[in-house]
């Protein structure tokens, strides 16, 4: 497809539209993150700024505005920026390839795909880039020349490529279900229901934990935890470039609930998009609105991934870093190795079966099942062995 | 065309920023970017697997890799200043030769006999039919070297007794 | 589907505008904050306990082999990526094809798994120590 300068232009909109949406939704998340903090503590909640507190994330940014910008003596001036700026440019690069849409008939035969770039790599952009995220965090932490942000970069550094790992791994059992790199032919291989999560529940699981570990959030937020390591890695920060840290994690929470929505939850399909294409009253708008319909859709699944970051943020404990790194390495890994296995097994099972993988739907939540009963007899073993050992 | 010249000229400043900085972590992040801008002449070239796998293991994995080594190092104790003038002296001889072979190499290249191919071959498709059905036995060894690389980096990181760090 | 170079151009303006939203908070958040200095507060905070010599003292060797670890396996899973790609049209075509493919795949992540279970067992991985 030749791009024209129209195209272009139309283009180049819709990203600037998606780069408002992204940093809206994120400035956002933060006070929703309060307000169900409240609602699960039996609290009130930020109300003070605007009719139920909704002005809260402005008077956010005008306070990280107008904090002193802090430079510690003994740092390298210049790392020391470029720490917090890696950390967003990082997570604002992600969102280029998450198909938002269908496409958009704009007239004149401009076709506009709802999606920043269609490349053949797809999904492999967002690996690529998730593990550019290190660097950020590490860069920080090395320049602010203090121990306690040193361990706070170093381990946030390893629990980063450590769950990066297992996120790999998880990922290629839908490229061998989809065929395909490109995020456009793994949503479209899931149209009309046939979501990967109904194949692929295991996968999504590791998928959700390791989007957890990387996105730095609770019970995975070691790096930062307050009682071991102060602020860790961004102890030293303040002003905009906290900020930059912290906006930068809500960022990343919605762009892994879109992709997420993306890779398991057919991205921007809604069960009945063909009915809504095809209302008569609608005439020749039908297709757009149902297109926006996508979008809309899209956004909505990854803001309910965007909730369980949250819920699960004020449910659970943390870990502590040994159980972190072993989950990681030795729990997740060799499970989705297994996955690949199993989904590599069924699908030659159900050879030339006109592409419906009952076998695998099977196979897959065979395997969950299986993962649940040896996890649980494996504990209940180490339990008695504990108890054995204490009596 | 344009587009070649920015980026080959954006590739070799800061090529030369990785050797010109003082500060190492300075030359790893113009190494991240030199290789980014490897990355954009990958895509000008349509070889786009090729070019998510140097974002992937080159910025991504490899100098991850050194930046933790330069921050293992304590880097105020051993200067980088302390080269002598025969060490700098060899490397320029080293390097002038080099770029000799290369001019002389690429002098010799005769471009009126280069057939077009076609534009696909760089996708990712096209890649796995080629490296699992002509390529087995390079493949499986590979791994073989994996397994060697993972019992020498264990080996590697041996504690030796007496060892004083967090 | 006919990919070209020029897919890449709407990345160009995502980054433009990802950097001019970058530098512009930087540069604001760096002009409107009061700027206050002296010797003590300009030193790194580490509980309140005045810092002693510099942060860049040598890590513990075992995050160094997490990296390595890491690198190495990360290659891996880059390999298994064109075969992944490929296995859907394998299988749809015939199955003695997809069947060795299978087996090939089967045998890499053998040695693979061998690797990391000498990894476990030579304690790389194990932190309470």
């Amino acid at each position: 497809m030749e791009i024209t300068s129209t195209l272009f232009t139309a283009k180049a909109i819709y990203v600037g539209i998606i780069f408002a949406i992204t940093l809206g939704v994120a400035a956002y998340s933060t006070y929703f993150e309060r307000i169900i903090a409240a609602f699960m503590q039996d609290r009130v909640g930020p109300d003070r700024a605007g009719p139920f507190g909704i002005l809260q994330p402005l008077a956010d940014a005008v306070k990280m505005f107008m904090k002193e910008d802090f430079i510690p003596a003994n740092s390298n001036k210049w790392l020391f920026i470029a720490g917090p700026c890696l950390s967003m440019l990082t997570a604002l690069m992600t969102s280029a390839v998450v198909p938002f849409g269908d496409q958009l008939d704009l007239g004149d035969g401009i076709i506009l795909d709802l999606q920043g770039i269609d490349v053949n790599i797809g999904i492999l952009w967002v690996f690529g880039i998730v593990s550019l995220g290190v660097y950020g965090v590490l860069i920080g932490g090395w320049a602010s020349n203090n121990k306690y942000s040193l361990i706070g970069a170093i381990r946030a550094a390893s629990q980063n490529i450590s769950y990066e790992l297992a996120m790999g791994l998880s990922i290629i059992a839908i490229l061998m279900l989809s065929g395909s790199l490109s995020t456009k032919s793994i949503v479209e291989t899931q149209q009309n229901g046939h979501w990967n999560i109904l194949y692929q529940p295991l996968g999504f699981v590791i998928f959700l934990v390791c989007a957890f570990a990387e996105c730095n959030r609770t019970p995975f937020d070691l790096p930062e935890c307050e009682t071991e390591l102060i602020g860790g890695y961004h102890t030293e920060y303040s002003s905009m470039k906290l900020g930059f840290y912290l906006f930068s994690e809500y960022i990343n929470m919605f762009i892994s609930g879109a992709v997420m929505a993306t890779l398991y939850f057919g991205g921007y399909d809604y069960l009945f998009n063909d009915y809504v294409a095809q209302i008569s009253w609608l005439g020749e708008y039908a297709y757009n609105v149902s297109a926006l319909l996508g979008l809309v859709v899209l956004i909505v699944k990854a803001l309910i991934f965007v909730f369980i970051f949250m819920w699960v943020r004020w449910t659970l404990p943390r870990f502590r870093y040994d159980q972190l790194m072993g989950l990681g390495w030795t729990g997740l890994i060799p499970l989705a190795m297994f996955n690949v296995v199993l989904t590599g097994a069924s699908m030659l099972f159900t050879v030339n079966d006109g592409g419906s993988n009952w076998m695998t739907v099977g196979a897959s939540w065979a395997g969950v099942i299986i993962m649940l009963v040896v996890t649980f007899a494996y504990s209940e073993m180490k339990y008695k062995k504990k108890k054995l050992a204490t009596a | 065309m344009n587009f070649w010249y920015f980026l080959t000229a954006l590739t070799l400043l800061s090529a030369s920023m990785v050797i010109l900085s003082k500060n190492p972590i300075h030359s790893v992040l113009y190494l991240v970017f030199t290789f980014f801008c490897i990355s954009g002449h990958y895509v000008l070239l349509n070889a786009q697997f090729l070019m998510a796998v140097n974002i992937v293991v080159y910025a991504g994995a490899i100098m991850v890799l050194f930046l933790f080594v330069i921050m293992m190092m304590d880097l105020s104790k051993n200067s980088p200043d302390s080269k002598s003038t025969l060490t700098k002296l060899a490397g320029a001889i080293l390097g002038g030769t080099l770029l000799v072979i290369l001019i002389a190499a690429s002098r010799k290249v005769d471009l009126k006999d280069v057939k077009p191919i076609d534009a696909q071959t760089g996708m990712v498709e096209g890649l796995g039919q080629i490296l699992y059905r002509d390529y087995v036995l390079p493949f499986e060894l590979v791994s073989i070297l994996f397994f060697v690389a993972m019992v020498g980096a264990v080996m590697l990181g041996k504690r030796e007794a007496g060892e004083r760090n967090f | 589907m006919n990919y070209q170079p020029s897919d890449f151009l709407p990345i160009l303006v995502q980054l433009v505008a990802a950097l001019a939203f970058i530098v512009a908070t930087m540069l604001a958040t760096h002009w409107l904050g009061p700027k206050r200095h002296s010797v003590l507060k300009d030193d790194a905070f580490e509980c309140g306990i005045e810092s002693v010599g510099d942060a860049r003292t040598p890590i513990s060797v075992k995050y160094f082999l997490v990296a390595i670890l890491f690198v190495l396996f990360d290659v891996e899973i880059i390999f298994m990526y064109p075969w992944a790609v490929n296995f859907m049209g394998w299988v749809k075509s015939t199955s003695d094809v997809a069947i060795t493919m299978f087996l090939e795949m089967l045998v890499f992540m053998g040695l693979l798994l061998l690797g990391f279970i000498y990894v476990i067992k030579k304690g790389v991985l194990t932190w309470e120590k």
